[in-house]
C-alpha cells in the first residue's frame, strides 16, 4: 500500500519490522476469521437437517471435543502471536545505535520545533515542522512538549511516541530510501489537532550535508532596497514577539523559527504550501486558514506586504 | 414458614381473582404526575431508562452523522474545528456514559427481577434515584451543549488539555460533573443488582442455574463497583485543579499528567465489559428459543463470563502504549490483552456449538445474533492486532482503533441488544414487532454497518488520526471517507426501520400471549405485559430451563402477604427459602435527593460552596428517604397469618 503516510510502506528498519509483524497478525486473523464463519455457515446448514427436536439433550462429547479443541487452537495461535509481538517489540524498543544522529522534537499547539543537537554549540539550529535526515544513519529522536500532549508519528519510519509534558522520552528511526515522508500529531492536542503535520525529507548524505550546512548560516542581510523594507516591516510588526530571525533583533520563542523559512515546502505545520499567494493569505488573515492558532492577522498596506514577502522569501 | 407448598390451580379461581386484586391494589403507583414522580417499580423505571437511552443513542447517532458529513470530503465546511470537537466529545461521552452503560443497566433493571422470579429490585427507591440522576446528567450535558458550552477534550479527556490552563471556561467542568452523575447513577445500579441477583432469586434457583443473562448482569455490576471509583477519583482531582487550583496534574507544579491516564482507563477499559457482558448475556438468552435447545457448555460459559471480568482489569495499560512505560511492563499487558480473547473465544464456539447442534428458526433475533458473531469476531480479531505493542505503535489514535472499536461495540454489544428488544419487545408490551420489517432492517443495518466501518481499518494503515476535524486532499483519505459516509446514510436508514418497527408494532402488532417464541425463561411464564406485581404466585426452579423442564406441578411460593410489599428472601449460593421481607412504598424521597444531588453536582461548576450547601440538602433529602413509616413497628408487632 503506497502513499505519503503508510504504515505498510515502510522506508526503514522500525516500520519495516512492524509492518513484518502486522503481516503476520494479518495472516493469522483472517485465516481464523474464514475457519469461525466457515463454521458459522457449517453450523446453520447443519442445524437445517436437525429433524427431531431436541431440546433438552443429554451429554455431548463431540460438541465438547471441538469446543475444547478449538479453544486450544486459540491458546496456541495467541500464544504464537504473543511470541512475534514481544521479539518485534524488543527489536523496536532497543536503544539508539551510538552512532546517530540526534534531534529534539518539541511539541506546541500546533506546530512542531525541531532542534538539531550537536556536542558543538555552533553547529546546533532549530528548524519547524520539517526535518531532514540523511539515508541510511539512525536518527535518535528525543521528545518533549511544551503544553498539552502531543504524538510524533511518521508512519513509513517508525510508529508513534507521545510528547507528555513532564516526561522527556526518546527513541529512534532510520530511513532506508530517499523520499518525503508525511507524519501528523496523533494525539488529540485542541482545535488545530488536525492542522499539525510535519514532513521527513530523508535524502543522500551529500545533500543532507548541503542542507544541514545551509541551515547552520545565518542569512546573509537583505540585498535589494524592496527586501530590506520588508525587514524594516517584519520588525516594527508584531512579529519579532513571537518569532526568531537570526541576524536580526527578532528572538521570540513563542511561533516558529522563521531564519530559513523560504527553505521549507509547508506553512503553519503542512497546513499550507509554502508559495507566495499562501504566504500572503497566511499574514494577513491565519485565522480563516486555521481557525483558532496562535497568530493574530497582521493589518499590512498593500506595498509592505509586498515587501514582507520578498524579505521572507529570501530566507532560504 | 410455609413456603414451597404445591399450588392447586383449580380449588378457588374467586380466591385467585381476589388475591389477584389485592396484590395490584398493594403494588400500584399512584396515579397520574404524583405517581410519575413517586415511581418505584422496577418495570416502570427501565422503560423510562430505555427510552432515555435510546434518547441519547439518537442524539450521538446524529452527532455521527454530522461528524461522517464534515469528513467526507477533504477540506469540508460543514462544521468548524470548535465544533466538531465538541461533537465528537459529546458523541463519545454520549454513547459510552448515556447509552452503552445506561441501556444495558436498563435491560437488566427489567428482565432481572422476572427472571429470578421475584417483584421488584432489593432497593425500590435506589432505582428510582439512579434513573433521575442518569437523567439530569445528561440534560447537564447537552444543556451546555446547546448553549454552546459542550465538553471539547475528548471523552477521555486527557490533561493538561483538560486543565485550567488550556481548557479555560467552563466546558471540562461540564464533561468531569457529567461523569459524576453517570457514575453515581450507575454505581446504584450495580449494587442494586448485586443485592437483587444474590438475594432475591426464586426458591430453587442455585448460582448453578441462574440463566446466563443474569449471570452476565451480575459480573457487570461486580465490575462496575470496581471500576467507578477510579474515575470518581479521577473526575474529582479534576475538578479540584480547576475549580480550587490544586496541582494533581500540573507538571509544572510537581502533578503528573500521566496519573489522570492510568486512573482513567482503569476505569475505562472495564468500562467497555460492563456494556458488552451483558449483551453476551443477551446472546446466551436469545440463542435457546431459536435453536430449540439450552445453550452448550454452561460452566464453560458461565466461567468465561467470570473470567473477562476478571482479565478485563487488567488491560488498562493498552491504551497508553505509545506513552513509552518500560518494555517489561508493557509486555505483560500485551499477554492479559491476548489472554482475554480466550473466554471470548469460548463464548463463541459454545454459541456456534449451539447452533450447530440446534434447530434453528430464522426470526430476526436470531439474525442479530448471527450478525453479531461476524461482526464481533472480527472486532475481537482486530483486538487482538491492537493488543500488541508495536503494531499499537502504529494503529494508535488512527481510524483503525475507531473501527476496531466500533466493531466490538456496535457489533458486541449494539446488534445484541437490537436482538433482545426484538425478543422480549412481546413481553415488555405485549405485542409482536413486525418480522417483515424486522429483517429488512436487520440486513440494512449490517450492511450499512460494514460499509461505514470496514474501510476505516485501511484509513488507520493510511495513516488517517483520529478526531481530526479535516485533512487535505493530498493525504488520499478522500475516497475512503466517502464510501464510510455512504455506509452511514445506509446504516441510519436500517435503524430508522427499526425505530418505525417498534413504534408501529407497539400500537398495532400482533397480540404476543405469555410465551410467543417457544423460549424457556421464567420470565415467559408471566403474562404479557407483565402485571405489576410480575408474578401472582412467586414461582420455584428445578432446572436451568423453567418452562421446559417444569411441569404444571412444579410448586409455587405461598405464605406471602398480599396487604404489603413482601418479597421471599433466599440464600446466597443454593437459593433456598431464607426469610421474608418488606420493600418500601412509593415516595418522594428519590426525585427530592437527586434534586439535592444535582444541586451540589452543578453547584460545584461554578462555587466550591456548593458542596457543603448540597451536603446538607442531601442530608435533609436522605432523612426523608428514611424516615419511618408510623404505621410499621405497630405492623410489625401483629401476628403473622
Amino acid at each position: 500500500m503506497r502513499g505519503l503516510h503508510s504504515a505498510l510502506d515502510a522506508a526503514g528498519p522500525q516500520a519495516g519490522r512492524i509492518e513484518d509483524l502486522w503481516w503476520i497478525f494479518f495472516s493469522v486473523c483472517t485465516v481464523v476469521f474464514l475457519l469461525v464463519l466457515t463454521a458459522l455457515l457449517a453450523a446453520v446448514l447443519h442445524s437445517r437437517r436437525e429433524k427431531e427436536r431436541h431440546r433438552l439433550p443429554g451429554p455431548e462429547r463431540n460438541l465438547t471435543r471441538a469446543v475444547g479443541g478449538a479453544t486450544a487452537v486459540t491458546v496456541i495461535l495467541l500464544l504464537g502471536l504473543l511470541i512475534a509481538s514481544v521479539t518485534t517489540g524488543r527489536a523496536v524498543g532497543s536503544p539508539a545505535p551510538s552512532n546517530s544522529l540526534t534531534l529534539e522534537v518539541v511539541g506546541h499547539q500546533w506546530w512542531w520545533e525541531i532542534h538539531y543537537e550537536d556536542p558543538l554549540p555552533s553547529r546546533r539550529f532549530t528548524t519547524a515542522n520539517e526535518i531532514h535526515i540523511p539515508v541510511g544513519l539512525p536518527i535518535r529522536i528525543k521528545t518533549r512538549s511544551s503544553d498539552v500532549i502531543h504524538s510524533f508519528w511518521v508512519p513509513s519510519l517508525h510508529g508513534k511516541r507521545d510528547l507528555i509534558p513532564g516526561y522527556p522520552t526518546e527513541t529512534w528511526l532510520q530511513a532506508d530510501r530517499p523520499g518525503v515522508f508525511r507524519g501528523q500529531c496523533a494525539e488529540f492536542c485542541g482545535a488545530q489537532h488536525a492542522n499539525m503535520a510535519l514532513v521527513v525529507v530523508a535524502e543522500p548524505p551529500a545533500e543532507f550535508a548541503a542542507w544541514r550546512s545551509a541551515q547552520l548560516q545565518t542569512p546573509p542581510p537583505p540585498a535589494t532596497a524592496l527586501q530590506q523594507r520588508g525587514q524594516a516591516v517584519f520588525l516594527a510588526m508584531p512579529c519579532p514577539a513571537c518569532h526568531t530571525i537570526a541576524g536580526t533583533s527578532a528572538g521570540g520563542r513563542i511561533g516558529p523559527d522563521l531564519t530559513h523559512l523560504a527553505s521549507r515546502s509547508t506553512l503553519a505545520a503542512g497546513t499550507l504550501p509554502n508559495t507566495t499567494g499562501h504566504l500572503a493569505g497566511w499574514i494577513l488573515d491565519p485565522q480563516t486558514q486555521k481557525p483558532g492558532n496562535q497568530m493574530p492577522a497582521i493589518a499590512l498596506q498593500a506595498d509592505d506586504l509586498q515587501a514582507l514577502l520578498a524579505y521572507l522569501e529570501s530566507l532560504r | 414458614m410455609s413456603v414451597a407448598e404445591r399450588y392447586e390451580p383449580n380449588a378457588g379461581a374467586e380466591a385467585d381473582a381476589e388475591e389477584a386484586r389485592r396484590l395490584r391494589e398493594t403494588w400500584k403507583s399512584r396515579s397520574g404526575l404524583i405517581g410519575f414522580l413517586t415511581e418505584t417499580n422496577h418495570k416502570k423505571i427501565a422503560a423510562r431508562y430505555l427510552v432515555t437511552a435510546f434518547v441519547f443513542f439518537i442524539l450521538g447517532g446524529l452527532e455521527a452523522f454530522v461528524m461522517r458529513l464534515q469528513l467526507a470530503r477533504p477540506e469540508a465546511h460543514v462544521v468548524g474545528p470548535d465544533l466538531y470537537n465538541q461533537i465528537f466529545t459529546v458523541h463519545g461521552s454520549t454513547m459510552m456514559f448515556l447509552f452503552g452503560v445506561p441501556v444495558m443497566e436498563a435491560v437488566g433493571i427489567y428482565l432481572v427481577p422476572l427472571m429470578i422470579g421475584t417483584r421488584n429490585m432489593a432497593f425500590p427507591r435506589l432505582n428510582a434515584y439512579s434513573w433521575y440522576v442518569y437523567l439530569i446528567g445528561g440534560l447537564l450535558l447537552y444543556g451546555a451543549f446547546f448553549l454552546n458550552t459542550g465538553p471539547d477534550a475528548g471523552w477521555f479527556c486527557y490533561v493538561p488539555l483538560a486543565g485550567p490552563e488550556y481548557g479555560p471556561g467552563k466546558r471540562v467542568d461540564v464533561w468531569a460533573q457529567l461523569v459524576t452523575f453517570t457514575e453515581l447513577a450507575g454505581l446504584a445500579a450495580a449494587v442494586n443488582q448485586v443485592a437483587t441477583i444474590l438475594k432475591m432469586r426464586a426458591p430453587g434457583m442455585s448460582l448453578s442455574r441462574m440463566p446466563l443473562f443474569v449471570w452476565a448482569t451480575l459480573v457487570a455490576s461486580v465490575m462496575t463497583i470496581f471500576a467507578m471509583p477510579a474515575v470518581m477519583a479521577a473526575s474529582s482531582l479534576l475538578a479540584l485543579d480547576r475549580l480550587v487550583a490544586t496541582h494533581f496534574f500540573n507538571p509544572a507544579e510537581g502533578g503528573d499528567a500521566l496519573l489522570w491516564q492510568h486512573l482513567f482507563w482503569f476505569f475505562g477499559h472495564p468500562e467497555v465489559y460492563i456494556i458488552f457482558i451483558p449483551a453476551l448475556g443477551m446472546v446466551s438468552a436469545i440463542l435457546p428459543a431459536f435453536t430449540r435447545r439450552p445453550v452448550f457448555g454452561y460452566n464453560a460459559m458461565v466461567l468465561s463470563i467470570v473470567a473477562t471480568g476478571f482479565i478485563g482489569f487488567g488491560l488498562w495499560v493498552h491504551h497508553m502504549f505509545a506513552t513509552g512505560l518500560p518494555q517489561l511492563g508493557q509486555s505483560f499487558f500485551t499477554a492479559a490483552s491476548m489472554m482475554i480473547a480466550i473466554p471470548s473465544g469460548v463464548q463463541i464456539f459454545c454459541w456456534l456449538a449451539t447452533l450447530w447442534s440446534g434447530r434453528l428458526r430464522f426470526a430476526p433475533p436470531l439474525l442479530y445474533v448471527l450478525g453479531f458473531v461476524f461482526i464481533f469476531v472480527l472486532g475481537g480479531l482486530t483486538g487482538v492486532m491492537v493488543a500488541s505493542v508495536p503494531l499499537d505503535f502504529q494503529l494508535h489514535d488512527t481510524f483503525f482503533v475507531v473501527a476496531h472499536f466500533h466493531y466490538v461495540l456496535i457489533g458486541g454489544a449494539v446488534f445484541p441488544l437490537l436482538g433482545a428488544i426484538y425478543f422480549w419487545f412481546p413481553k415488555m408490551t405485549g405485542r409482536r414487532m413486525f418480522d417483515r420489517l424486522g429483517k429488512w432492517s436487520f440486513w440494512i443495518t449490517f450492511v450499512g454497518f460494514n460499509l461505514t466501518f470496514f474501510p476505516m481499518h485501511q484509513l488507520g494503515l493510511q495513516g488517517m488520526p483520529r478526531r481530526i476535524y479535516t485533512y487535505r486532499a493530498e493525504t488520499g483519505w478522500g475516497d475512503l471517507n466517502l464510501l464510510a459516509t455512504a455506509g452511514a446514510v445506509i446504516l441510519a436508514l436500517g435503524l430508522l426501520l427499526y425505530l418505525i418497527n417498534v413504534l408501529s408494532s407497539w400500537r398495532g402488532g400482533a397480540l404476543a400471549g405469555n410465551d410467543p417464541w417457544g423460549a424457556e425463561g421464567l420470565e415467559w411464564s408471566t403474562t404479557s405485559p407483565p402485571p405489576i406485581y410480575n408474578y401472582q404466585h412467586l414461582p420455584t426452579v428445578s432446572g436451568r430451563a423453567p418452562l421446559w423442564e417444569q411441569g404444571d406441578d412444579q410448586p409455587v411460593v405461598v405464605g406471602l402477604r398480599t396487604d404489603r410489599r413482601e418479597f421471599l428472601a433466599t440464600r446466597l449460593i443454593d437459593a433456598e427459602p431464607d426469610h421474608r421481607d418488606t420493600l418500601p412504598d412509593d415516595a418522594w424521597a428519590p426525585l427530592a435527593t437527586a434534586i439535592a444531588t444535582a444541586v451540589t453536582f452543578i453547584g460545584v461548576i461554578f462555587t466550591p460552596w456548593a458542596l457543603p450547601a448540597g451536603m446538607i440538602l442531601t442530608t435533609i433529602a436522605l432523612v426523608g428517604w428514611f424516615w419511618p413509616k408510623r404505621d410499621r413497628p405497630r405492623d410489625w408487632m401483629e401476628e403473622q397469618p
